[in-house]
Formats: structure tokens, sequence, C-alpha cells
């Protein structure tokens, strides 16, 4: 087994006195896809903010392998309409770049030829593809996308985690991602942790599934949603009674928020 | 160098020193939601100038490390978890009360308040044209340096971290150069009038700019219109210097807003 690109041992932050994460131990190896589901307040975004460096932690260390690359997808990203920037200004910061190079991975981010675009113009879609593409600049080995699809549809949503696995194959990087999206996470993750201030469980979706710890936390009905979706389902017209009825559409919708 | 004998030659680059300077620092002061931070330095510079006059200092180093406390103490309360706005409130109201009472317990300084609060361009001194440019030389230079990082961190602090920038750094660089163009341009413009300038330019510039690049460099043009344009106004109208290059700021900052509505119309 090869060494982890980043490996969080036995970290634990305090954020004003309260414990958020404790004693949590995490390793992602090369070309995994990891998804970390948790409640509200469970400490995602705390973990991945000490896994970019943001959150210094209370103990424990984060390992990083020497010269990782890693691109970051915040969870939201407020452009206040007082700033103006064009997209391609956007892919430039810190560093400038060339046109060729921000049209290319605009493409390969699914959001061809929206360069010259105000980011404040952008739909849901089609901003979270620009953050996206900035992410993918550097040729990160290891991508943290913090509730990436939070605000799109669940169609978009669909089309963003298949993008996001079509870059994995491209590129071969490892993907840790933070999702409210049960239903389709679940199914796009080699790995699955449940988080909860701890690690609650952690395994493949289906083992994640059946243990008492994440029925605990989700109840039961998201596997019913996972058994679903491994049929090739991902066209849920209502995420809360998804599981319950068969809808049985092809991916048609990658284009939906263009 | 005869044609700086003429105070108006003085006054007009003692204004565009200011404009250029603010320019820029205009720009992250409006994306980040902090119009009334001006301000707040601004009255904190009166503190400066009170003290500095009572135990008998030069005003200009007591103005800066005035508005370099009062910068620091903001950033430090709302790291506490106090909002912006709360914090610059706090801290402005109570600057600018202990200045007022701190002049009349110095019973025996002659402060000409007004000239604080107003500005005096036509009373610029070689000295003090000196002073201004060499902060404003030192101030652009700054921003320009840390240009990029400044923007990712008022972008997302999140984003910076990631790309190895630390936010914090970012901000106390903004502060700093912030407290320097208060303290150098509070002779020219005064006190209640160097928040406008900071805020008006750029806000004129935004509906004409497509990239923060351009935002401040439209800043830069429209601050040295508004101070040459207020002086002319000033010296045609026999009205005071400081307000006409407000006011000639705030009507380009009309214009410019006309403009952006009829072009997203048509």
């Amino acid at each position: 087994m090869s060494a982890p690109l980043i490996a969080a041992r036995d970290l634990s932050v305090r954020l004003g006195g309260r414990v958020i994460l404790d004693a949590v131990n995490v390793e992602i190896t090369a070309g995994e896809i990891v998804t970390v589901v948790g409640p509200n307040g469970s400490g995602k975004s705390t973990f991945l903010r000490a896994l970019i460096g943001a959150i210094t932690p209370s103990a424990g260390r984060i390992e990083r392998a020497p010269g990782l690359r890693v691109g970051y997808v915040p969870q939201k990203l407020a452009i206040d309409r007082s700033m103006p920037m064009t997209v391609r200004r956007f892919l430039g910061l810190p560093h400038r770049i060339s046109t060729a190079e921000a049209d290319r991975v605009l493409d390969h981010a699914g959001a061809p030829g929206l360069a010259d675009r105000q980011m404040t113009d952008l739909s849901g879609g089609q901003f979270q593809r620009v953050l996206l593409a900035r992410a993918l600049l550097e040729q990160p080995q290891l991508l943290l996308l913090d509730e990436a699809t939070q605000g799109l549809d669940q169609p978009g949503a669909a089309a963003f985690y298949r993008r996001i696995e079509e870059v994995r194959q491209d590129l071969g990087c490892a993907v840790l991602m933070i999702s409210h999206d049960l239903h389709v996470v679940m199914a796009a993750s080699d790995r699955v942790i449940c988080l909860n201030g701890h690690i609650c469980c952690q395994g493949t979706p289906e083992i994640v599934a059946d243990a008492p710890e994440y029925r605990a936390l989700f109840g039961t009905g998201t596997k019913g949603a996972l058994a679903l979706y491994r049929h090739q389902h991902s066209h849920e017209h209502d995420p809360d009674d998804g599981h319950s009825h068969d809808h049985s559409h092809d991916h048609s919708d990658e284009g939906a928020e263009g | 160098m005869n044609f700086l004998d003429d105070f108006l030659v003085r006054a007009a680059l003692a204004g565009l020193g200011v404009a250029l300077a603010a320019a820029p620092l205009g720009c992250f002061v409006v994306w980040r939601r902090m119009a009334y931070f001006g301000e707040a330095t601004a009255h904190a510079a009166i503190l400066g100038v009170a003290f500095a006059l009572g135990l008998g200092l030069a005003v200009m180093p007591a103005v800066l490390a005035a508005a370099l406390l009062m910068a620091l103490a903001v950033s430090a309360m709302t790291g506490r978890g106090f909002a912006m706005d709360t914090a610059l409130g706090v801290m402005s109201h109570t600057a600018l009360a202990a200045g007022m009472v701190a002049v009349t317990l110095l019973a025996d300084v002659r402060l000409d308040l007004m000239a604080f609060l107003f500005g005096d361009i036509l009373a610029v001194t070689r000295w003090d044209l000196a002073t201004i440019w060499g902060g404003a030389v030192l101030v652009v230079a700054l921003t320009a340096w840390r240009w990029p990082g400044l923007l990712l961190s008022t972008l997302n602090p999140d984003l910076a971290r990631a790309s190895g920038i630390d936010p914090r750094r970012e901000e106390l660089v903004l502060t700093l150069a912030l407290a320097v163009v208060v303290a150098v341009a509070i002779k020219v413009v005064g006190v209640l009038l160097i928040a406008a300038l900071l805020v008006i330019p750029p806000a004129a510039a935004r509906p004409l700019a497509a990239t923060p690049e351009g935002m401040a460099a439209g800043a830069a043009g429209l601050g040295a219109v508004s101070a040459l344009g207020g002086l002319w106004a000033a010296f045609v109208f026999d009205t005071p210097t400081g307000p006409s290059i407000v006011c000639t700021a705030a009507l380009l900052f009309v214009l410019t807003s006309l403009f952006g509505g009829l072009r997203k119309r048509g």
C-alpha cells in the first residue's frame, strides 16, 4: 500500500472552547474518492479547513506528502457585486495564467466559453464549475470539495458529481468531499466517512449505509435510494421521496444548467 | 522648482497624491464593506492631533500612530466576533469623542479643529507635499506588491489559505496602508472628507470596470479628476476646497451610475 497523500493523525480542533473534532484519524491515498457525511455542526467543514491549513489543530497533526498539490473548492463563495471580476481574472488568482491555460481548465471542468463572463452573472452550476476549474489549475493530486453542490438542484448536483468522476479518471487525483447529497454521493464514492465530532464509522458506501451509527444519524431511508442509484438512476425529482418509486431515465441532464 | 511657489500648483499636486493613494485602498474598502473604516481611522487621527499638540510632538507621526492603533483595535475586535460595523461604530465615535475631550483638557492648546475636520489644501507647504507623495508612493507600492494576495484574501480567506497566503497578514498590510493614507491626507482633505475620498471614486469606477485592476485604475483617474475639478470649482465659485473636491467626486459617481444603468439596459 502506498503512502497516503494526506493524513490526519489524532486531529482535534477546539473553537471557542468547544470541541469540534476529537481525535480524528483519516488517510487519503492516491486516486480514491472519499466522502465525508455527517449532520450539521458535525465538524465536516472544520475538518476540511484543518486539512488545507486554515485552522490550527489543538492536538494531533496533519501530514502531507512532500510537494502535495491540492485543489480546493470552498463551501460557498459570495462574490460581492461591488467587485468586478471576470472568470479569466478569477482563475488567474493568485498567479496569472495564459488564455490557453484558462480555456483548458474551463473545458476540463465542463464550463467552456465562460472566460469573459462576470463571476456574478454566472448561474449556480456554472459558478461551481468555475471553482472546480480553478482547483484543477495546478494538476492537483488531491481535490478537496466542501459541499460543492450546495444550491444546485438534484440533476445539477448529479451532473457535477459525474464531472468530478471524469476529472478523477483524467488526472488520477484523489477526491475528498463533503456532501449533503447522500443519495448521489454515497454511490459515487469508494469510501464514506461518517463524521459527528469523531468518526462514527467508515468504509464502502454499502458498509456505512448498514452501520447502526449511520442509521442513527440519517435513518434507514437512504439505503433504498442507494440501491436505486446503483441501478443507474440519478434523475430523482424529489429528494424526499425519491426512493419509494422508480424513475427510469438515462443521464440526459448534463447540460441542464448551461 | 519655481512652479511650486504657486499655492494652487501645490494644492493640485497634493490632491493628486491623495487621490492616487486612496484609489486602490478605497477599492478594498468598498469590496470588504468597510466603508466606515476610513471614517473611524480618521476620527482616531483627531485624537492623535490632540495628543501631539498637547505633548509638543510632531503631528504627522502622532496621527499615524493613532490611526494604526485604531486600525489594530478594530481588527482585534472583529477577530473576537464583533461585526465589522459594530467594531467600527464603537471605535469611531469613541475616538472622536475622546479627541474632543482631550483637546478641551489641554487648555493651552490652540487647535484649529476646523482645519483638521475639513482640511486646508490651499495651505499645503513643500514639506507637506513631500510627505503626501512619499506616503502615496509607499502605499501604492505596498498595495501593488501584495495585490494578488489581497484580492484572494478579500474574495475568500480559505481559498487564500489553500494557496499558501495568510489572509490575516494581508489584512494587516491593508490596515497599515489605510493608516498611512489617513495620516498623510488629513491636512489636505481633512478628517471628515478622507473617508469620502476612499469610498466615492471606487464606487464611481465600479460601473465602468470589468476587472479589479480596471476598477482601481478607474478610481485613480476619477479621484484625480475630482481633486483637480474640485480645486478649480473652489477657485471659480469661491467655495471651501475639501467639500468641493468631494462634491465633484459625487457628481462623477452620479454620471457613471447613469452610464452603467444605460449600458445594462442597452
